[in-house]
């Protein structure tokens, strides 16, 4: 059968959603352990909501990135395991169009829907309505980022029995810049000054994984899988 | 021409070039490294605010820079390895990812030192620092990412690949980290404008520099014939060089 990549990718999108919602406790997992981590914190720190709102943008953002790196382990995992990425891997497809359909998939599953979550654990923390938009779109474009960054490491560590520590120590330092950024444009607008600058650094480095990630995760998933 | 270059880059080859170079390498390194001392914690003169504690910058900025010296070292071989099949590269990184951690360490731990008297703390999440200690993170994650797969060449190439991809993202945390301190920031620990550094204490500083980088050039050939030993174990060669 030939299908063209965008028909290809498309079906790839479809398929994981469709996997994922037919488990749906896998699909609940990493968003309720955002939700737990961000509790937390009040727990631990101080339940005084003018404290928390200046933890807050920290909070949101390392509980995000975590529960990311949750759901990034069965990014290539469960396919690899029964065969099924050897198989896309032969079908006649580019197999970057492939990581790329995945990845997407991944960040529908896990980003975005953390991003629709996020203002639960905005009002939780005390962040004013008016940084919502912000927040959810600095979310929106770093846990996009985090998902190419993370489809590298997941690529790398596919075939291994205990990737799932090593994922987290390859994954981590590269996506420490989306930190800086994301909890900095998160910060500015809940003090009322523009996130503007963050906000485009952010754009910025979800363009340039966009761009160059899909090359480096497919090349990792070939050593992998070869 | 390429046969010559394939030939050269050859295990053999290059196990007899590095044992050729080691003593020289180390030799030269042992003199500039013994001027730099004596002259750097001896001769050079007192920094008129830091005292003799300026002297720490002997060790320090050396090994600062071997730092990210043998990070570009690692990922260029493992580019060199992945993309022209030069198994030879493999061993390069490997060989040369524990020495560029450990000049890491030593950079973070002098850093620290001698921060203490001077900025009255061991630790502070200075721009700088930080992006030492993700460096560190980059050599740990590429130094376990290499032995965690059973089959040694896919723990090679996926090795050199993650170096790579480091290498690529080392500039943008650097400065993403830059930015973030400038952006909000608490009180400031250190200030202190281009150092216009003095000859006398200039000399003993490059010398170290040229002295760092020669030790590491010579400590990164024996650790390079150990990794080809280990790699070529099975090759008859090998065991002809063993046994004479």
């Amino acid at each position: 059968m030939n299908v063209g990549a965008w028909a290809a990718m498309s079906l790839i999108v479809r398929r994981e959603l469709c996997l994922s919602f037919r488990r749906p406790g896998q699909l609940l997992q990493p968003l309720v352990f955002f939700l737990i981590v961000t509790t937390l914190f009040p727990l631990s720190l101080s339940p005084q909501l003018s404290l928390l709102r200046d933890m807050a943008p920290g909070v949101l953002w390392v509980a995000a990135l975590l529960s990311s790196l949750l759901s990034l382990d069965s990014l290539f995992k469960s396919d690899a395991d029964d065969g099924t990425l050897e198989q896309l891997a032969i079908c006649g497809q580019e197999l970057s169009v492939i990581v790329i359909a995945k990845a997407l998939a991944h960040w529908l599953v896990s980003g975005a829907a953390l991003v629709l979550v996020s203002p639960l654990v905005g009002i939780a923390l005390g962040i004013p309505t008016s940084a919502f938009a912000t927040m959810m779109l600095s979310l929106a474009l770093g846990t996009l980022t985090l998902s190419w960054l993370g489809a590298i490491g997941a690529g790398l560590t596919v075939g291994l029995r205990r990737g799932n520590v090593l994922l987290s120590l390859i994954v981590l330092p590269l996506a420490m810049p989306l930190l800086i950024f994301g909890a900095n444009a998160t910060d500015r607008a809940i003090g009322g000054a523009s996130p503007a600058g963050p906000l485009y650094f952010l754009a910025a480095l979800c363009v340039f994984t966009c761009t160059l990630a899909p090359f480096a995760a497919t090349a990792a998933l070939r050593i992998t899988l070869e | 021409m390429w046969t010559w270059f394939y030939k050269l880059a050859s295990p053999p080859s290059v196990y007899g070039i590095a044992a050729a170079f080691t003593p020289w390498l180390l030799g030269l390194a042992a003199i500039a490294i013994g001027y730099g001392l004596v002259d750097g914690l001896v001769f050079a003169p007192r920094d008129y605010q830091q005292g003799d504690a300026f002297r720490i910058i002997y060790v320090h900025a050396p090994s600062a820079w071997m730092s990210l010296f043998a990070y570009s070292v690692m990922a260029i071989a493992g580019a060199i390895a992945l993309i022209w099949r030069i198994k030879v590269g493999h061993a390069v990184a490997a060989a040369s990812a524990p020495i560029g951690a450990s000049f890491t360490l030593v950079a973070l731990a002098t850093g620290s030192l001698w921060g203490r008297p001077m900025w009255g703390t061991y630790w502070a999440w200075d721009p700088r620092l930080t992006s030492e200690l993700i460096l560190l993170f980059l050599y740990v994650g590429v130094m376990a990412l290499r032995p965690a797969f059973e089959d040694a060449g896919r723990g090679d190439r996926a090795a050199a690949l993650l170096a790579i991809v480091g290498l690529v993202n080392v500039p943008i945390v650097h400065y993403s980290v830059q930015w973030w301190n400038s952006l909000h920031q608490g009180a400031t620990v250190a200030q202190f404008g281009a150092p216009k550094i003095a000859p006398s204490m200039l000399w003993p500083l490059l010398s170290m520099l040229l002295g760092f980088t020669l030790f590491y050039a010579g400590v990164l050939c024996i650790r390079l014939r150990g990794e080809i030993l280990v790699r070529e174990r099975g090759a008859t060669w090998v065991r002809e060089a063993i046994a004479s």
